[in-house]
């Protein structure tokens, strides 16, 4: 289909102007508040003890619930487009739900077993194990909403590639654990690698599962979102400098992500 | 499956348990009240909108990034994943910045439902985008250029050939839109104001106590998004997010 030059032309103009207003003029608007008053105001706000307190308690966060969901994902995907075992397509539907069921129903439900009162908050309770209002349901929030991304971005690169390979180490004496490590895991590692950073950035950036089930004290269970949105709530619609502070400190960081993403996006399109 | 029980099954499992805990007759009455009525009707209607907007305005962009070539492209590219990797809060709060009170461009959206499309749109802009993108660009274009050669016009070439080939993708692309305004609340916490949004009225409910309810209406959004994932399994493209 032959496009006319005007039409091209005022397509990309409408389809640019979208992109502009929706995404990157807001962006810069923040960036711009952010350091309107200087790069040092913004730095104080990012540096306050709260600030560092959530930034790290962010990271801890997404050092625990990356490499469970990575684990967990490699293993399901095996399992999906491996193994020939019966209830493969109820799994197969059960691992969409994170993505489809509102993130403020998933702390919901957490807090519904694990909190107290609830099927078995009472038991961890008993033992001094708290985990609702605490870090470790924050932990169980966040591996909850970014359960899904690393099986849906390996099981159809283990599907397209096939399982001849695997055959042939086998058939070479390999054992099922060398075919793994050697074979199967270098074929598929940019899938993962791509997979690991949707999780990574969902984990920082998640706030309603974790805001349900978190206490919201500053400085003990306050991710860098969370922070972001109990100052806003503070000074009610007068946003300030240290709110846009946090936002620039996370958008900074969206960005590497983004920059990975791009990066290993374009490795596993190339390998398959 | 141990690990997938102990998180996501028995958890949501039990919001169902809640939501049935007092019987059939609270469940209802907790649904049928007129706050919790308006804020599914805001909440559907709004993903609607987004869903439709979202379908345009996506495969305009896939069709941009595919067809077309002008320097950046490759950014622009990059550009469309920034809603996934950008948190959700931190969308909001951009939305504000440019919208809100202190608009530099005047326009003051914030705290309305204008608002909240606006900030759905965003947050859901790489659905379309990434579902039409892979299949247009796969699309064999002597189709078209058969279909041109035999006198069809752009217009129809576009709306008999190209079309239904996409038609699937788009449709994915839009459920999933749909599917995750429905559901969506960071983005929504800081400006949707007094907009009673059904994820943000569940909250409220978790907030004050009233479990029973934050769970009623739970289930009522959780049968939605089952009825759009079903609607997707049967009638969409297979998509990977």
């Amino acid at each position: 289909m032959i496009v006319s030059r005007r039409a091209t032309l005022s397509l990309r103009f409408v389809a640019l102007l979208y992109l502009t207003l929706l995404l990157l003029a807001p962006l810069v608007i923040v960036f711009w508040r952010t350091f309107q008053y200087g790069f040092d105001a913004a730095w104080a706000f990012m540096t306050t003890p709260a600030a560092v307190s959530a930034f790290w308690l962010s990271i801890l966060i997404a050092v625990i619930a990356v490499p469970l969901n990575t684990i967990f994902g490699v293993g399901a995907a095996m399992v999906l487009a491996r193994s020939k075992v019966r209830g493969r397509g109820i799994l197969d539907a059960l691992i969409d739900l994170p993505f489809i069921v509102s993130p403020v129903i998933a702390g919901l439900a957490l807090l519904l077993v694990y909190g107290q009162g609830g099927w078995f908050g009472n038991a961890f309770l008993n033992n001094g194990i708290r985990i609702i209002y605490a870090v470790p349901g924050m932990v169980i929030a966040t591996v909850f909403v970014s359960l899904p991304f690393v099986v849906r971005e390996v099981t159809p690169v283990l599907r397209e590639v096939g399982d001849e390979q695997e055959q042939a180490a086998a058939t070479l004496g390999a054992s099922s654990w060398q075919t793994f490590w050697r074979v199967t895991l270098p074929t598929i590692r940019w899938g993962v690698a791509y997979g690991v950073v949707l999780t990574t950035a969902r984990a920082l950036g998640e706030i309603g599962a974790v805001l349900v089930v978190s206490s919201n004290v500053a400085g003990s269970t306050l991710t860098l979102p969370l922070l972001l949105y109990q100052r806003d709530d503070q000074v009610g619609s007068q946003v300030t400098t240290s709110v846009y502070a946090l936002a620039t400190e996370l958008a900074v960081i969206s960005v590497a992500v983004l920059v990975l993403m791009t990066m290993f996006g374009s490795r596993r399109d190339k390998a398959q | 499956m141990l690990y997938l029980s102990v998180i996501v099954v028995i958890p949501l499992a039990a919001v169902l348990v809640k939501a049935f805990s007092s019987g059939l007759g609270t469940l209802w009455s907790s649904i049928d009240n007129t706050l919790t009525v308006r804020a599914l009707a805001i909440t559907l209607g709004a993903s609607l909108i987004v869903a439709a907007i979202g379908a345009v305005m996506g495969t305009l962009v896939a069709w941009v990034l595919v067809r077309d070539s002008f320097p950046g492209k490759r950014f622009i590219n990059s550009l469309i994943d920034l809603p996934f990797a950008l948190p959700t809060v931190v969308a909001g709060l951009t939305l504000i910045a440019l919208y809100g009170p202190n608009s530099p461009v005047g326009i003051h959206l914030a705290y309305t439902r204008g608002a909240v499309i606006v900030a759905l749109l965003f947050v859901t802009l790489p659905f379309v985008a990434r579902s039409v993108q892979p299949v247009l660009l796969e699309l064999d274009q002597e189709v078209e250029e058969a279909a041109a050669s035999l006198g069809a016009s752009n217009a129809t070439t576009f709306r008999r050939v190209i079309l239904p080939a996409l038609r699937p993708a788009i449709f994915s692309g839009a459920a999933l839109a749909f599917a995750r305004s429905v559901g969506e609340f960071g983005s929504l916490a800081l400006i949707a104001g007094k907009v009673q949004i059904a994820s943000i009225v569940i909250y409220a409910d978790i907030e004050s106590g009233s479990e029973q309810a934050a769970a009623a209406l739970s289930v009522v959004l959780m049968v939605i998004s089952l009825l759009v994932l079903f609607l997707i399994r049967r009638f969409g493209a297979r998509v990977d997010r």
